[in-house]
C-alpha cells in the first residue's frame, strides 16, 4: 500500500452540493473543481455520491488493552473506517486503565500500527476512574499520545471539588473534561429509563434528573472556573434545554449524543433483551425529538458513537446480568441520515461540521501534520469519506469489522452506506469492502 | 390458552376464567380424597428451576406436579445465575437437552422468565414463578381464586393493595389480573413505596389507609422488608406500621364481609399484627392451599396435550 496514492473522485457532491471532482495525491487534496490533472491518478466514478471531510469520533470504546475478546485496537479502527471514520477518540476504561503515558502511548502507537484511523486517545480523570484523585494528566498531555480529552466514562467524576480541579488543571495544556454525567445514588442498580415502562417491567430506573443535575452543576462549575467542559452522551429533553440555556449565555459548554439516541426508544426494552441495554438508557420519544432539535439547532455539537463492544455472553443473559453499551461505529452516518437529513433537520454540510469538524475541534486535533476535521479544501489533508445516500441495507450484525455483535439495529432498514474511506490520501475502505 | 405463563397481563379475561375453573376442578377432584392423584401429566417432566430460594412456591409447585402425576426435578441453580459457568443459557440447554416439557422458574432477575421463554434457547413451556419485581403470576391467580370464593365473581369487588408496590411482583401481577376481571384495585402505600407512573396504572392510588378501608371488600397485606428503611424509603419500622400496617383498630373499620389476604411470608407486627393475622376473617392459610389448586391448573392447561386445542383436552379431563 503506498502512502502516496493518487485518487480522482469525479462527479462527487461536495458536502451534499454541486458536483465536482476531487484530486488526492500525496497525501493531501490537491485540487477541487473541474479538468483536474488526471495523471497517474486512479479514478473513482462517484457520481451521485456525497463527499464529506473524514468523520471524528470522540467517543469510542476500543477494549485494548484488557478485553481483546470484545475488541482491539485493529478490528475498533476496521470497523471506523467502515463507518467512514478517519479519526476516533479511545476512552480510558480499558484494563489497565488509561491514566499514564505509558497506557495511553501503547493505544496511540497500537492505532498508527493498525493505519486504519488515528486513535486519538482519552485520558482518565482520575487513577483508575476511581474518583479518588486525579490521574497524571500533564503526563498524558505531554506524551507521544498529545492527550486533550480526559474523561472517566462510564463513571461520573461525581466529587464536586474533584471536578472543578480538573476543570482547572487541564486549561494549563487546552484539555478539556468530557463528563459522563450520571449522579451515581440516583442510579445506584440502574437498569433502564425511570418511566412508566420501568414501573411496570420491575427494572430499576435511572431517572433523567440524575443526567441534568450533574450537567446543571458543571456547566456553573465550568463557568465559574473558565474552563471547557464536554458533555458525553447527551440523552434528556432537560439535559437540552439546560446546556441551550448555557450556550445563550454563552458559556464554554459542548455535548455529544449517540447515533442510538437519536433514533431508539425506552420501547425496545420491553423485550429484556439485552441488547437494548446501554448507559444512559434508551429514552422517551420526547427525549428522542428534543435530542434531534438541539443537535439540529446546534445546542448538541457533535455525534459520538459511544462505541461500545461486548462478547455475546455479556450480552445473551437475563437484563440485570447484562454488560452496558452497544455498538456504533458502522452504522453512525446512516442513523444520522435517517434521523436528521431525510427529516430535513439537517443538511450534509450540517453532519460534515457535527460529525468531523466540530469534534476534531473539540478534542483539539484539527491542526498539525494529522489535522482532522478539516475543510474540503486545497492544501488540506485528503481525509475524506464518499457517501452513497440512495443506498439502503438491511443490518446485518454478523457482518462486522467489529469483534462484537452487540447491534441494537440487527434487522433494521436503513439508508445510506460508505463507499470509500481515504485516510491522507489512502484508501481504507474502497467499494464498500476494507482495504 | 397462552403458550407461556410469564405475566398476568398476557391473560384475557377469557384465560383467566379459565384457569380459575380449571382450579375450581382440581380442588373439586382432589379436595378431601385420600388419594389426590389424577393421571393427566403422566410422562411429562416438569423442572423446577429456581436461581432464587423459595421453599414455599417451590413446594407448592412440586406438589401441584406431582398431584398431577408428572415427573418433577427440582434444579436449584442459587447464586449461579451472574456467574459466567452457568449462564441463563446453559441452563435453559441442559434442560432441554433433558427433555423438559414444562419449566417452572423463579429468578431475581427481572424478565429471566421472558428471556427463558423467547430468546429459542429452550422449547418447553415457561411458567413463571417471580421474576426480580417484576411479576408473579400464579400468585395473583391464587389469590384472585381466594378472593371469588369468599366473594363470588371479581367484578366491581373493591380490592385494596397495601405496602412496598415498588418492589413487589405481587402487586403488579394483581394489578393487571384483578383489573382484568373486572375489580377495582386501591394501591396504598407511602410515596417513596409506589413506582414513577403509577397514576397511569390502571388502579386508585391512595396515601391514607383509614380512608380507604370502609368500601374494601378485601384487602391484600405486601410483605415489607424492614432492610427498606435503610434506603430511605420510610423512616423507621414503628412508622410504617403505625401508618400502614393492618392492626386491629384498622381492622374494625373494614365491612363485616371483608377478607384478609397476604402472599407470605408474613412480618409479624410489621404490616400486620397476630391477631389480625390470625383472625377468622384472614384468609392467608387458605391461599397456601389454593396455590397448589391454581398451580396444578396452570400446569394442566399448557402441559396436557400441549399440542392439542385446549378446549378439547379440557373436555378429555372434564
Amino acid at each position: 500500500m503506498s502512502e502516496h496514492q493518487t485518487t480522482l473522485i469525479t462527479g462527487a457532491r461536495i458536502l451534499g452540493g454541486e458536483p465536482a471532482d476531487l484530486l488526492l495525491r500525496d497525501g493531501v487534496i490537491a485540487g477541487v473543481g473541474q479538468g483536474l490533472d488526471d495523471t497517474g491518478a486512479t479514478i473513482l466514478d462517484a457520481a451521485g455520491l456525497v463527499v464529506l471531510p473524514g468523520l471524528v469520533d470522540l467517543h469510542t470504546h476500543l477494549r485494548e488493552p484488557g478485553r481483546e475478546d470484545a475488541e482491539t485496537v485493529l478490528t475498533g479502527t476496521q470497523a471506523a473506517a467502515m463507518g467512514g471514520f478517519t479519526a476516533v477518540h479511545a476512552m480510558a476504561n480499558t484494563e489497565p486503565v488509561a491514566d499514564t503515558a505509558g497506557v495511553v502511548e501503547q493505544v496511540w502507537r497500537l492505532g498508527r500500527e493498525a493505519g486504519y484511523a488515528d486513535v486519538r486517545p482519552v485520558g482518565a480523570v482520575t487513577v483508575g476512574l476511581a474518583g479518588q484523585r486525579l490521574a497524571e494528566l500533564g503526563a498524558m498531555a505531554d506524551s507521544a499520545a498529545g492527550v486533550r480529552v480526559f474523561s472517566d466514562d462510564g463513571h461520573c467524576v461525581s466529587d464536586a471539588v474533584l471536578m472543578r480541579r480538573a476543570l482547572e488543571y487541564v486549561k494549563a495544556f487546552d484539555g478539556v473534561v468530557a463528563q459522563h454525567a450520571q449522579e451515581p445514588r440516583l442510579t445506584e442498580g440502574a437498569q433502564m429509563n425511570e418511566s412508566v415502562l420501568s414501573g411496570q417491567l420491575g427494572l430499576r430506573g435511572w431517572p433523567c434528573v440524575a443526567e441534568e443535575a450533574i450537567i446543571a452543576r458543571d456547566i456553573l462549575l465550568a463557568a465559574h472556573v473558565g474552563s471547557r467542559l464536554h458533555i458525553c452522551h447527551l440523552s434528556t429533553q432537560g439535559s437540552v434545554e439546560i446546556v441551550r440555556l448555557a450556550k445563550q449565555r454563552g458559556l464554554p459548554v459542548t455535548a455529544e449524543v449517540t447515533p442510538h439516541h437519536l433514533l431508539l426508544t425506552e420501547d425496545l426494552v420491553a423485550s429484556y433483551d439485552a441488547r437494548y441495554k446501554v448507559n444512559p438508557p434508551l429514552r422517551s420519544a420526547d427525549d428522542v425529538a428534543a435530542v434531534r432539535a438541539g443537535l439540529a439547532d446546534g445546542t448538541i455539537d457533535i455525534v459520538a458513537t459511544d462505541h461500545a463492544p461486548h462478547p455475546v455472553e455479556d450480552k445473551e443473559c437475563e437484563w440485570d446480568a447484562a454488560a452496558f453499551g452497544m455498538l456504533g461505529l458502522e452504522t453512525a452516518i446512516s442513523v444520522v441520515q435517517h434521523t436528521m437529513v431525510d427529516t430535513g433537520l439537517l443538511n450534509w454540510a450540517g453532519v460534515a461540521e457535527r460529525m468531523s469538524s466540530a469534534p476534531a475541534r473539540i478534542g483539539r486535533c484539527d491542526t498539525g501534520d494529522d489535522a482532522q476535521g478539516r475543510p474540503l479544501a486545497v492544501g488540506e489533508p485528503a481525509n475524506v469519506v464518499l457517501v452513497d445516500p440512495s443506498a439502503s441495507r438491511t443490518v446485518d450484525s454478523t457482518a462486522s469489522a467489529s469483534l462484537s455483535r452487540n447491534n441494537p439495529y440487527e434487522g433494521m432498514k436503513l439508508p445510506g452506506g460508505v463507499v470509500a474511506t481515504f485516510l491522507r490520501g489512502r484508501p481504507t475502505v474502497s467499494d464498500g469492502a476494507l482495504v | 390458552m397462552i403458550r407461556h405463563l410469564l405475566s398476568t397481563a398476557d391473560l384475557s379475561r377469557a384465560d383467566a376464567l379459565l384457569i380459575l375453573d380449571t382450579a375450581e376442578e382440581m380442588a373439586r377432584l382432589t379436595a378431601g380424597r385420600s388419594v389426590k392423584k389424577l393421571p393427566t401429566l403422566r410422562g411429562r417432566t416438569v423442572v423446577n428451576l429456581f436461581f432464587e430460594d423459595s421453599t414455599r412456591t417451590r413446594t407448592s409447585f412440586e406438589v401441584a406436579a406431582k398431584r398431577l402425576s408428572a415427573d418433577v426435578v427440582n434444579f436449584s441453580a442459587k447464586g449461579s445465575s451472574v456467574s459466567k459457568g452457568e449462564s441463563l443459557k446453559d441452563t435453559a440447554l441442559t434442560l432441554a437437552a433433558m427433555g423438559a416439557d414444562g419449566v417452572v422458574v423463579r429468578h431475581a432477575a427481572s424478565g429471566a422468565a421472558y428471556r427463558l421463554a423467547t430468546s429459542g434457547w429452550i422449547d418447553a413451556r415457561v411458567l413463571n414463578a417471580g421474576d426480580g419485581t417484576h411479576e408473579h403470576p400464579t400468585q395473583a391467580l391464587l389469590d384472585a381464586f381466594t378472593i371469588r370464593r369468599h366473594l363470588g365473581p371479581l367484578d366491581g369487588r373493591r380490592i385494596v393493595i397495601v405496602g412496598d408496590v415498588i418492589h413487589s411482583r405481587v402487586a403488579r401481577s394483581n394489578v393487571a389480573l384483578l383489573s382484568t376481571l373486572g375489580a377495582d384495585v386501591v394501591l396504598v402505600a407511602p410515596p417513596t413505596l409506589l413506582p414513577l407512573g403509577v397514576e397511569q396504572w390502571p388502579v386508585e392510588v391512595a396515601y391514607d389507609l383509614d380512608g380507604v378501608l370502609a368500601d374494601a371488600d378485601a384487602v391484600m397485606m405486601l410483605r415489607v422488608q424492614r432492610e427498606r428503611m435503610n434506603a430511605a424509603f420510610f423512616p423507621s419500622a414503628r412508622e410504617y406500621s403505625r401508618r400502614y400496617g393492618l392492626d386491629v383498630r384498622r381492622f374494625a373499620r373494614l365491612p363485616e364481609s371483608a377478607i384478609v389476604l397476604h402472599p407470605g411470608p408474613m412480618n409479624r407486627g410489621m404490616e400486620i399484627t397476630a391477631d389480625v393475622a390470625d383472625s377468622p376473617r384472614s384468609v392467608i392459610v387458605e391461599q397456601v392451599s389454593n396455590g397448589v389448586y391454581v398451580r396444578m391448573a396452570a400446569l394442566y392447561l399448557m402441559l396436557a396435550g400441549a399440542d392439542d386445542d385446549v378446549m378439547s383436552a379440557q373436555e378429555g379431563a372434564a
